[in-house]
């Protein structure tokens, strides 16, 4: 590394929780110290600020240039490259797209995460078991986690094929066919208006499965005989799992929320595989993070991608604050 | 999990109607009940089917020709077409992209453990006036969209490829610069993960080991080290899935065509398969993509969805 580190290592004064006892040891090793935290921050802290915090804060002054990347010079415009961005239809059809991801994705993801967990864990009522998993549970769990591991580069090619027109061996088509639903084939990356629809199915399809097992994790730290309990008062399945699963588990599903939300925000990889970079028919099916690579590296639009990425570090923080804020409020009434 | 407990069940319709006879065939349990249980047994099946399918669709796809895969997409395939496999490997790169995905990963996984670890370990457990500044400084990058640094990222390493003698190691189209970023980027989980994990460790076998007159050093690398080998070993194989994965970050970075990992391959290939006619060869080259890590999950699989959860938990 030949390359300047950013303040704020200074340097180290005491040891703090490993303190030796004996005064003996204790100088050779103070000494050392100084040399040891130093030596051992500047690598991470070194890769880190060159490469992801510095570009943050860059990122900030380019938005407000109208840089090419192909001339040396930048000239400082204000806050003209956010006023464009206001104006342009393309980035308003993508930001309506990312929420409807923000709203879909986690929705989808997490009903069928949290109705999934609960068959697995407690769905079962077997001969002399007041709860237990489904038959063949541990297997559901091994086979949904699966798309979870997948590169999402991976998932986005299959389902480009999964729905493609017959004539490209898509079979989502080929099936209505053969089954006599003709009539229910669609292009689907072919007209504009499912385009975003077919996003949030293949997120969500490859999001579930990390649900399921994070819920039944959840689940299988519930006491059992609070569902016991529940079975001799005669609750119904879908009270027990209103009154006892879901308040039990409330805390996960709150995280998992947020996490949800930080990931439906991006995308990227499935529409630029399944859409192309321009977002498919129409540019219908852009989300941001497309928008972004494609103005820079596309149009050459620097300073302009820039602004659609403060735009998204914007609403990321603001998804992230509200959710908090939302959530923390409810678990005060669930108490 | 199905654990079996010694109390019978009572159902639904009829709570606790007279002790039921262990061993016998629960006579609670009423039709309504049976669909109830027959209908969410069907939800898991069906769930089960459209999570394997489109994947054994991809490997069946994988040994057909392409005229079988044209005329018949659903049906199996009359021979096996290992043929696919050789043209993925090689007309279309798959085995260059394997290799580049292989070289980076090791790289950029090597680099992320051992300086997390460094970094979350100094942060832990010394006391130094800026700690706190430093810790929520990785921290505060979980909540960064990768996407507003792309621009900024791309040309401060094209401009690291202009310095002189290292530059060729540090710019664009660099297998040790994309392995620099993928470190970057996975700063902030592992050193939140792992300042927790080093806390939790005994501090009774620190002291002794200062007490026996290690250094710093050695009582990191020796000491400390193998203790945290259960959360190194999570946090790998997290980082691992990440970044084999990765899409975007390479997108950037590798513009050469013989440079592209193995993910950004698949989509670039999918993109021009359509030209090709050579749907098959993609399928195949999917299934390669796929079989590695397939094989990891299999092998690791307790231990992935463990580590990939408590990532959210933590």
């Amino acid at each position: 590394m030949t390359l300047s580190t950013p303040a704020g290592r200074a340097p180290a004064k005491r040891a703090r929780p490993h303190r030796p006892q004996t005064r003996r040891a204790s100088d050779p090793m103070r000494r050392g110290k100084y040399l040891f935290i130093v030596t051992f921050l500047l690598p991470p802290v070194a890769v880190y600020a060159i490469y992801m915090l510095s570009p943050y804060l860059q990122a900030i002054y380019i938005s407000m240039t109208d840089w090419s990347g192909l001339t040396a010079t930048q000239n400082f415009i204000g806050f003209d490259n956010y006023v464009r961005m206001w104006n342009d239809d393309q980035i308003r059809t993508a930001l309506r797209n990312n929420l409807i991801l923000l709203v879909f994705v986690p929705v989808l993801t997490l009903a069928l995460g949290l109705f999934f967990a609960s068959m697995l864990n407690v769905g079962g009522r077997r001969r002399n078991a007041a709860v237990a998993g489904v038959r063949g549970s541990s297997i559901y769990r091994v086979v949904y986690f699966f798309p979870q591991v997948l590169s999402i580069a991976i998932v986005g090619v299959l389902f480009k094929y999964v729905f493609a027109p017959e004539s490209a061996g898509g079979i989502i088509n080929t099936f209505l066919s053969k089954i006599g639903l003709e009539s229910l084939t669609r292009l689907w990356l072919g007209e504009p208006r499912y385009l975003i629809w077919v996003v949030v199915l293949v997120m969500t399809w490859s999001f579930v499965g990390f649900y399921v097992v994070l819920f039944s994790a959840a689940m299988q730290s519930v006491p059992r005989d609070i569902y016991e309990a529940a079975l001799l008062d005669g609750a119904s399945r879908f009270t027990t799992f209103r009154k006892v699963t879901l308040p039990l588990v409330w805390d996960t599903v709150q995280v998992g929320w947020v996490y949800m939300a930080i990931q439906a925000m991006d995308g990227f990889a499935i529409v630029h595989i399944m859409l192309g970079v321009n977002g498919g028919v129409e540019g219908a099916g852009d989300v941001l993070g497309v928008a972004i690579y494609r103005e820079a590296f596309a149009s050459s639009r620097f300073g302009y991608a820039a602004a659609i990425g403060v735009l998204m570090l914007f609403l990321t923080m603001t998804i992230v604050v509200i959710f908090m804020r939302v959530l923390r409020r409810e678990r005060v009434e669930l108490g | 999990m199905a654990k079996d407990l010694v109390t019978p069940p009572p159902t639904a319709q009829r709570p606790s109607a007279g002790g039921p006879a262990p061993g016998r065939r629960q006579p609670g349990v009423g039709i309504g009940a049976k669909a109830v249980g027959i209908l969410n047994g069907g939800f898991l099946l069906l769930w089960g089917l459209i999570t394997t399918l489109p994947l054994l669709w991809a490997i069946i796809s994988s040994f057909k020709t392409n005229g079988e895969f044209r005329t018949d997409p659903m049906g199996f395939p009359s021979g096996l077409e290992w043929d696919n496999f050789a043209r993925a490997w090689s007309a279309a790169n798959i085995g260059q992209y394997f290799l580049n995905s292989v070289i980076v990963v090791s790289m950029s996984l090597t680099m992320t453990m051992l300086f997390g670890a460094m970094g979350a370990y100094v942060l832990a457990r010394y006391d130094f006036p800026g700690n706190r500044i430093i810790y929520f400084g990785f921290v505060g990058g979980l909540v960064l969209p990768v996407f507003l640094a792309l621009v900024p990222m791309f040309f401060i390493v094209r401009n690291l490829g202009d310095l002189p003698f290292v530059g060729q190691f540090l710019g664009l189209n660099s297998y040790f610069s994309l392995a620099l970023v993928y470190t970057a980027f996975s700063m902030p989980f592992t050193v939140f993960f792992l300042t927790a994990f080093f806390r939790t460790l005994p501090t009774a076998v620190a002291e002794a080991g200062i007490v026996d007159g290690c250094s710093h050093f050695s009582l990191f690398f020796r000491v400390m080290l193998p203790m945290a080998k259960p959360g190194l070993i999570s946090l790998a194989l997290f980082n691992f899935l990440g970044h084999w994965n990765q899409y975007v970050l390479p997108l950037v970075i590798m513009q050469d065509s013989d440079k592209r990992v193995l993910a950004q391959g698949l989509g670039v290939l999918a993109a021009q398969t359509g030209f090709r006619a050579d749907w098959t060869a993609l399928f195949a080259g999917l299934v390669i993509a796929l079989l590695p890590v397939l094989i990891v999950y299999i092998l690791f699989q307790k231990r992935i969805q463990a580590g990939l959860t408590a990532g959210v938990l933590k």
